[in-house]
């Protein structure tokens, strides 16, 4: 084989390989983004209704509560403007406490409950994920702007 | 006064860097001998420095010194010994001095270990690590001094992080480390190629034991903190795609690629502008994935600290790295050259598909840790990437390379006979494909998946061992099995095992991905749970004290048979100083299995959350790995490495003779 048609083929192969490659991934990451939706913006009904989607806030103070016998617990999570009650069934993660900050991922149902397969809490008592702090920042403005 | 004279040696290594990285490399360029022999006493120099630092950092924490905001923000008088000393890279500043430590350590071993190499080339890889020690050294001037004093000095200290206090995490980030900066080594012997212009196979055959040890670190140092999380974040995972697992992940591939070409490169002469390329991608990735630990861009479990001028800083010297290396291979590489031909079907063929899988792969992993950051960057919104992304683009590419790992230590070089090849292959391929039918129904479920994972893993294990036996028998077949043994170089037994290591991980994947069990349930007293043929019975929770915490201790009495087979205790601690509560899993491990119970939450009366695992095989991923390390260790220890050092002195006199002659003339 000459060495002009070698290379033919192997630019070929890799531009395959390149188009395999790039059509697993876009498939795959079309099919696995989530969002992230501050409590306000879900009840305005920006987050989408039967997509994965994360939301974020803070835990507020007093609604966490056990239900039945079962490992299924409600909470709802503010960014001070609005809250959404969560729904939850499992172990929550060792930093999960009343007035921290939590991201939650999961779908929300038509009885307007978030129901979650995964919560996480950071693991230090001092950090807020960046993107709890920016939906706190927006709650504050709007409870700021519909004040004045 | 100890951490000023820290603080101080600090600065008088970055003024000796300064000579290392600049002196010696204009040294090469020039001619001028005096300038290029600076080189090595300043890396002793430098080395000596940097020790210095890391040993009064190291000694303030032992004395509990809380009088160095570092010691203060990291440790405790409380915490034992052995936690003080890895405290001290338990926080940003500490990190990066270690990394320091370490590019100054590797420094000090390629001095150490290339008498035989050509004095230019010394000069010019010793010259390039001072460039990047300037640049660690800085930044650790400039933003991050460890030594910086705290006055008043605090009463007690803030306490380590509790998840860190552990034994994985004393060993964890050094051998991670060890490993990204190791990579800068073959970084450095690719840029003094590239300003030389000179690429043969005696570069390879230099810089190819540094790049495996190297990746021998990275492997143990991934395999640790795998099993770190495993058993210490207390939900049983071992690998998250987690942007900082990623992030070490990536070096890894990309230098997995690298090792293999420049395994054609030394043999054959082949792929070096790709070698070169491999190299500088290697250690960038490495610093990348410095940035996008230290930089705080990341919503991480690792990301502890976060601040925006550290991140500029890093980013800059990435930029400046990145930008700077990838200049020059554009401008030189066309010299190196691309080196001989083979033909299609020929070991080289099957190391390039390596190489493209391996990098293409990294790119996947790239993409899905940066998308996030490029649309948040360009508000477009917030997203997360899920492990269902890494997966479906992770399998189905490594599928193929694992069953290429098999066969492509079979094929010969340049050219070879791929169809009677795979004829002679064809029983131990059917045998393969027959047990990797059988024991999905032995685990109980049939799955497509596992069937795939098996086979590939069972074929390289089978290709490898008939491989072996062929060229112990040799290629005549009657010679005796002894002398067969004795012919085998080390390099050829450690790439054997490092394939058989791949093929265990391999194994241990499959299975636990296949077959694990997980529940969350609520125990009560004498409430049991039967799982995979255990019996789990809670008998209840007893309060214990420790050094610096105290802790609920759940009783789990696990049978088998009716026979009582072990009792475990899964803990819930509360450390003093940061009042952070922790879960203890407690872990049953077999060669097969591993049973992982953890405790949840307190429900109310004497009834609490209980995770109970089941986990096949898991076991198999860290004993794979290590197989792995120890085949890079042993392909290393080959005597050619040695020898050619030997011959190669004897070369290396008369062209020296030219080379001086030259510079007066």
């Amino acid at each position: 084989m000459k060495n002009r048609h070698k290379r033919l083929i192997f630019v070929l192969a890799g531009l395959a390989g390149l188009a395999v490659a790039a059509t697993l991934v876009f498939k795959a990451l079309d099919s696995n983004l989530s969002y992230f939706f501050s409590p306000t913006e879900v009840i305005e009904g920006e987050a989408p209704v039967d997509h994965v989607f994360r939301i974020g806030g803070i835990v507020e103070v007093g609604s966490v509560k056990q239900t039945g016998e079962g490992l299924t617990v409600h909470f709802s999570v503010t960014d001070n403007a609005n809250n959404v009650v969560i729904s939850y069934t499992g172990i929550l993660p060792d930093l999960f406490e009343e007035g921290q900050g939590v991201i939650a991922q999961g779908k929300l149902g038509a009885d307007n409950v978030f129901y979650a397969d995964e919560v996480l809490a950071k693991h230090d008592e001092t950090y807020m994920p960046p993107e709890v702090a920016d939906a706190l920042e927006e709650g504050k403005k709007k409870v700021e702007s519909n004040g004045s | 006064m100890i951490p000023e004279i820290g603080h101080f040696a600090l600065i008088l290594a970055l003024c000796i860097a300064l000579i290392q990285g600049t002196l010696p490399l204009v040294g090469a360029a020039t001619g001028r001998r005096v300038w290029m022999n600076l080189a090595r006493p300043a890396v002793l120099g430098q080395f000596l420095m940097v020790a210095v630092a890391f040993v009064c950092l190291t000694y303030a924490f032992v004395v509990n010194d809380f009088s160095v905001l570092y010691t203060a923000m990291h440790s405790n008088s409380q915490l034992p010994l052995l936690y003080r000393v890895s405290a001290v890279w338990g926080g940003h500043e500490g990190s990066l001095l270690l990394w320091a430590f370490m590019l100054a350590g590797w420094a000090l071993a390629v001095n150490l270990f290339s008498r035989s190499l050509p004095e230019e080339m010394v000069a010019r890889v010793l010259g390039v690590m001072g460039l990047l020690s300037v640049g660690f050294l800085l930044f650790i001037l400039l933003t991050s001094n460890p030594f910086e004093r705290l006055l008043p000095a605090a009463l007690d200290g803030r306490d380590l992080n509790p998840l860190l206090q552990d034994p994985g995490l004393v060993f964890h980030p050094p051998m991670l480390y060890m490993g990204y900066v190791g990579f800068s080594v073959a970084f450095s012997f690719a840029i003094a190629s590239l300003l030389g212009g000179k690429l043969d196979a005696a570069w390879a055959r230099w810089s190819r034991p540094w790049t495996t040890i190297a990746w021998v670190f990275l492997t143990f140092g991934i395999a640790l903190g795998s099993w770190w999380a495993y058993y210490e974040l207390g939900w049983g995972g071992w690998w998250f795609w987690d942007p900082v697992e990623n992030s070490s992940f990536m070096p890894w591939l990309v230098g997995t690629a690298l090792i293999h070409s420049l395994a054609v490169t030394e043999k054959r002469g082949c792929f070096r502008n790709w070698t070169v390329l491999l190299a500088i991608l290697a250690f960038s990735l490495s610093l990348l994935g410095a940035f996008l630990v230290r930089s705080g861009v990341l919503t991480s479990v690792h990301a502890f600290a976060t601040d925006p001028e550290r991140g500029i800083f890093i980013l800059g010297f990435l930029v400046t790295v990145i930008g700077a290396s990838l200049a020059l291979y554009a401008w030189r590489a066309p010299k190196v050259g691309l080196g001989g031909a083979f033909h299609w079907s020929s070991r080289e063929t099957m190391l390039l598909v390596n190489n493209v899988l391996l990098v293409v792969v990294a790119g996947m992993v790239l993409l899905g840790t940066l998308y996030p950051l490029l649309l948040d960057a360009l508000n477009l919104g917030k997203i997360s990437v899920g492990p269902p992304y890494f997966d479906a683009v992770f399998v189905p590419l490594m599928l193929p390379l694992i069953f290429l790992c098999g066969l492509g230590a079979l094929v010969r070089w340049k050219q070879d006979d791929l169809v009677a090849l795979m004829n002679r292959l064809r029983w131990v391929f059917i045998l393969s494909l027959l047990l990797s039918i059988v024991i999905p129904f032995m685990m109980g479920r049939f799955s497509i998946m596992v069937t795939l994972g098996l086979l590939s893993a069972i074929w390289v294990i089978s290709v490898t061992l008939y491989g072996m036996w062929k060229r112990i028998i040799g290629i005549s077949g009657n010679r005796s099995f002894s002398d067969g043994l004795r012919s085998l170089t080390s390099s050829y037994i450690g790439m054997v095992i490092a394939h058989i290591g791949v093929a265990v991980v391999v194994i241990g994947i499959t299975l636990v991905s296949g077959y694990e069990i997980e529940k969350d349930v609520r125990m009560d007293l004498e409430d049991t749970l039967t799982m995979a043929g255990y019996e789990f019975k809670f008998k209840g929770i007893e309060t214990i004290e420790g050094p610096n915490y105290s802790a609920s201790r759940g009783l789990i009495e696990v049978r088998e048979n009716g026979q009582l087979l072990t009792v475990l205790h899964p803990e819930k601690r509360i450390y003093n100083v940061q009042t952070m509560p922790m879960t203890e899993a407690a872990i049953d491990s077999g060669v097969f299995r591993d049973l992982y119970v953890s405790l949840g939450d307190s429900l109310g009366g004497t009834a609490w959350a209980v995770r109970v695992y089941y986990k096949p095989f898991i076991g198999w991923l860290w004993m794979g790995s290590f197989l792995m390390g120890v085949g890079g260790f042993l392909a290393v220890s080959d005597r050619r490495y040695r020898l050619v050092k030997r011959r190669n002195k004897k070369k290396v006199v008369a062209p020296k003779v030219d080379m001086v002659e030259g510079v007066k003339s």
